[in-house]
């Protein structure tokens, strides 16, 4: 990773970021989208996020790339409170504390 | 006061309350950034020409897994398609107002802004598009400084969090906290189940490939679910 490769992505995600934001506020303005495109779009988020974690969850950096309870517990956590109670907060908060309880009790 | 400004008004203080996810969150981009090896000036750059924190974290992450800066770009990229239904949600209320407000309003597009203002949008219909634009601006003004200053926080007191802290563990944990409360859709939980499976299974692969097959095959396991159930959400 040189300073050209941050400089370069800072660019085109940038830009690209950018194109995506104003697509349909400014090109397309008021006209309706064809359902089956919106449809795969809904899924975007939940199709990537979970993907691109997975791996660090399972095999965390920190320990070497050794499956380590107290994250995958940690990780547990955040996904219930998340899905139950639909809280962002509530997932950041209740994840990181259940991983500094799990660090602490399993050393 | 004028109905814009009333309008705008309001949208400022909808939008107060997010502050308390957008000021940990750009602090901890801006720990992580320069922990992967950005300079001050390259982790304000990004937070500030992106301004889009989930894929922040994920192009940082896939640059300093040694891909080629195109992989970490288009990573985040993809990570960002769902602002272009944001975008598209938001059209049939402010597509009319002038084209430079249009390209303007579209660098404040966030998740928060958008998901406070398309609330407004549709709970009161008999706004004028200018109020709505008004609106949303409203709703952008305390949080994107407050992300730019936190970010700034982070960098500065990066180097000073122990290593205690198991901040490495952070971004996993955001990223669920962001996604986690859209499982409860049979059609979410499916895709998200698929990401993750398809992902472990291919993370062999170079350059991020693993990502971008797991994502587009999560993507229609979501969209044909939904097909075959016949919901709309």
């Amino acid at each position: 990773m040189t300073d050209l490769d941050i400089w370069l992505t800072v660019i085109m995600l940038g830009i690209g970021t950018y194109i995506i934001r104003y697509s349909f506020i400014g090109f397309v303005g008021d006209r309706e989208l064809p359902e089956w495109l919106t449809r795969h779009l809904r899924y975007v988020p939940a199709a990537v996020m979970p993907g691109l974690i997975a791996p660090l969850t399972v095999w965390p950096e920190a320990t070497g790339g050794d499956p380590d309870p107290a994250r995958l517990i940690a990780a547990t956590t955040a996904l219930l409170i998340g899905g139950i109670f639909r809280s962002v907060l509530g997932a950041i908060f209740g994840g990181m504390g259940m991983l500094y309880l799990m660090l602490y009790l399993l050393g | 006061m004028s109905t814009v400004k009333t309008s705008y008004v309001r949208g400022l203080w909808a939008g107060a309350p997010f502050l308390i996810i957008a000021i940990p969150f750009g602090m901890l981009f801006g720990v992580v950034a320069t922990e992967a090896g950005f300079d001050v000036l390259q982790t304000m750059a990004m937070t500030m020409v992106v301004v889009a924190g989930a894929s922040q974290f994920s192009s940082v992450q896939v640059l300093s897994d040694g891909a080629p800066f195109y992989i970490a770009a288009l990573t985040g990229i993809a990570v960002n398609m769902r602002m272009a239904m944001y975008s598209a949600s938001l059209a049939p209320h402010i597509g009319k107002t002038q084209k430079w407000h249009r390209a303007i309003a579209a660098y404040f597009l966030i998740d928060q802004t958008y998901g406070v203002s398309i609330l407004e949008m549709d709970r009161k219909p008999d706004l004028t598009s200018n109020e709505k634009l008004a609106y949303f601006f409203g709703t952008a003004t305390l949080i994107f400084p407050l992300w730019y200053a936190s970010t700034y926080v982070g960098v500065i007191l990066g180097s000073t969090i122990p290593e205690e802290v198991a901040l490495d563990f952070a971004v996993p944990v955001m990223f669920i906290a962001l996604v986690a409360p859209s499982l409860r859709s049979i059609p979410h939980l499916g895709a998200a189940i698929v990401s993750v499976v398809v992902s472990l299974a291919l993370v062999w692969m170079p350059y991020n490939l693993w990502l971008i097959i797991a994502a587009i095959s999560a993507m229609i396991t979501g969209a044909e679910i939904e097909r075959r159930m016949g919901v709309s959400k």
